[in-house]
């Protein structure tokens, strides 16, 4: 195994993710992911200089409307579906603690 | 082909009142009953939803009613496609009990149509996997044998059809997910051209990739099932402003003066048993008129590594949504990070999580160009290639999946083995192209194998008409 990312790669990437792994998984997915990377690299030496990167199979154009007013989704049932809501509103708890 | 009736066959009983919606609605939730609880198509069955739905049908009907082209045609829908007011789980413990505010619009066209909803099938957590074994909820079994799997990621919707629980049914293919399973359970399964059908309220896992399509035990039952949902659909921005192609129509119309492509450096990894039923494919394709032309797709070995960088690329985004904030479980916690983190950790399994994680690296600073950068460019070489190729052929013929259906536990120690299922399947969704796999005869242990038609954009009215041939020389 090549080791192409260490398990301080894959930390800050679980973090970034905004995953939660233990130090264990941090180990398994190291390894996994470490195989995966060297699988990949047998695009590594193909010459794509001069290749237009291909995002979506057709060609996208933005979809607009006219700007008034149609039905949407019910408040109170969004809501309803969410962890927690207070005053029509999304409930979440003070933003803060770990960050990257 | 299995002796269960087609939805063309019940539609056509049920509007001519030949028999009542309610009876056949009964005859499968009898044969649910029945194996179900071996199986375990399903995530959600909706018995009693179902038997409300055929005996208004059936009151309708006796009124002179017309009431669609799937006139009581049960139906499962694979558990990532909205519902509303029922729950969509995505076979995930993070969307467990929320149900949808709204229905995807193909759950809207089917409804139009007369079909009747029996229930959510069971998937490999947001359609991640080859075998439904990645299921928060426990694996699927095959019908046709329970120590195997039934393939994956729409493994229960591919089961639901196989063991007779639904006439046919919907899954979504990002990679192969409906035409793997369908090989492997011996169904019918198609993935449209990217845009064909609506998106709208299919659970995204790779917005480039995904496109829904059907399961069904005749390739009538699929040409129907994809002319009902096609068609534009203002809510999805990738749809096609055009309408749905007329396919039931060219069934029977032959192969006579078709080009049907071989591909000369096809990819090594098929078993044997599978590349003699596409011999065989090709053989019963030439007696019937078509000319055998070889083609050469030299960039389809790369695909393997496109595909496994874009999609979990893709899917660390569009699941950046579950954050316990708006819809799903949280985990409690003081503060905002920690509360994402400890939810997401505590809701996704671990498939999912190594795609995130792997999708997270492929885009992140310092990376992008060696990874996702570098798969989208081989993605264009892919298309390309295909370009070239359908220069010369109408439509090319490759093996759905390289193995039979496999035993539980196989291919799990791995991940990358269990990736290798899609090798001939993922092509297709980087193109956007259409593709299907048609059941042709059986391999090892007397399994089903699937032999698979790729067509270009929108050429699924060629794809039919092959799909009818080897139906019928099966």
């Amino acid at each position: 195994m090549s080791e192409r990312l260490s398990a301080a790669d894959v930390a800050k990437v679980a973090r970034m993710a905004r995953l939660n792994i233990s130090a264990a998984d941090v180990e398994r997915y190291t390894q996994q992911l470490d195989g995966m990377l060297d699988h990949f690299a047998d695009i590594d030496n193909l010459q794509l200089a001069d290749v237009q990167p291909m995002t979506q199979p057709f060609p996208l154009v933005n979809v607009l409307r006219a700007d008034v007013e149609q039905p949407c989704l019910d408040r109170e049932e969004v809501l309803g579906a969410a962890p927690a809501a207070e005053q029509g509103r999304f409930r979440v708890p003070p933003s803060g603690g770990e960050d990257d | 082909m299995t002796n269960f009736s087609t939805a063309t066959s019940i539609a056509h009983n049920v509007a001519s009142g030949a028999q009542s919606a309610a009876s056949v609605v009964e005859e499968h939730l009898q044969r649910i009953g029945q194996r179900e609880e071996e199986v375990h198509a399903f995530n959600l069955v909706t018995s009693a939803e179902a038997r409300e739905r055929a005996a208004d049908l059936d009151a309708r009907i006796a009124r002179g009613e017309n009431v669609g082209p799937l006139a009581g045609v049960p139906i499962a829908l694979k558990d990532n496609m909205c519902t509303r007011g029922v729950p969509t789980t995505c076979s995930s413990k993070i969307l467990e009990g929320w149900k949808p505010p709204y229905n995807a619009t193909v759950v809207d066209k089917l409804f139009a149509a007369g079909a009747v909803f029996v229930g959510k099938t069971n998937l490999d957590e947001f359609a991640m996997g080859s075998s439904t074994e990645n299921s928060a909820f426990g694996p699927t079994r095959n019908p046709l044998d329970t120590s195997r799997v039934p393939g994956g990621s729409s493994g229960g919707s591919a089961a639901a059809v196989a063991a007779g629980f639904a006439a046919v049914s919907l899954g979504s293919d990002t990679g192969g997910s409906i035409r793997q399973p369908a090989a492997l359970c011996g169904v019918v399964g198609v993935k449209p051209t990217y845009g064909l059908v609506s998106r709208y309220g299919l659970v995204a896992f790779a917005s480039s990739l995904d496109q829904i399509g059907p399961f069904s035990h005749s390739v009538a039952d699929a040409a129907l099932l994809t002319e009902i949902i096609a068609g534009h659909d203002p809510m999805d921005s990738t749809s096609i402003p055009k309408p749905a192609p007329s396919l039931v129509s060219v069934l029977g119309r032959g192969v006579e003066g078709m080009r049907i492509g071989r591909v000369a450096d096809l990819p090594e990894g098929a078993d044997a048993d599978v590349l003699a039923r596409l011999d065989a494919a090709f053989v019963a394709l030439e007696k019937a008129g078509a000319t055998i032309v070889d083609v050469k797709l030299p960039s389809l070995s790369y695909a393997l590594t496109a595909y496994y960088l874009i999609a979990p690329a893709e899917a660390s985004s569009n699941l950046a949504r579950y954050d316990g904030v708006r819809y799903g479980n949280r985990v409690a916690a003081n503060d905002m990070n920690t509360m994402y983190a400890d939810t997401r950790a505590a809701g996704f399994g671990d498939e999912v999580k190594r795609r995130i994680m792997l999708g997270t690296y492929a885009l992140s600073a310092g990376y992008y160009d060696a990874y996702y950068g570098k798969a989208l460019k081989v993605r264009r070489l892919i298309s390309n290639d295909f370009a070239a190729a359908y220069a010369n052929a109408d439509v090319i013929l490759t093996p759905t999946s390289p193995t039979v259906a496999f035993p539980f536990g196989a291919k799990t120690d791995d991940p990358l083995t269990m990736y290798l299922c899609d090798i001939f399947t993922i092509p297709t969704n980087l193109a956007g192209h259409p593709a299907m796999s048609v059941p042709f005869g059986t391999g090892q242990a007397n399994m089903p194998v699937g032999v698979q038609i790729l067509a270009p954009t929108l050429g699924e009215e060629a794809m039919f008409k092959v799909a009818a041939v080897l139906e019928s020389a099966a």
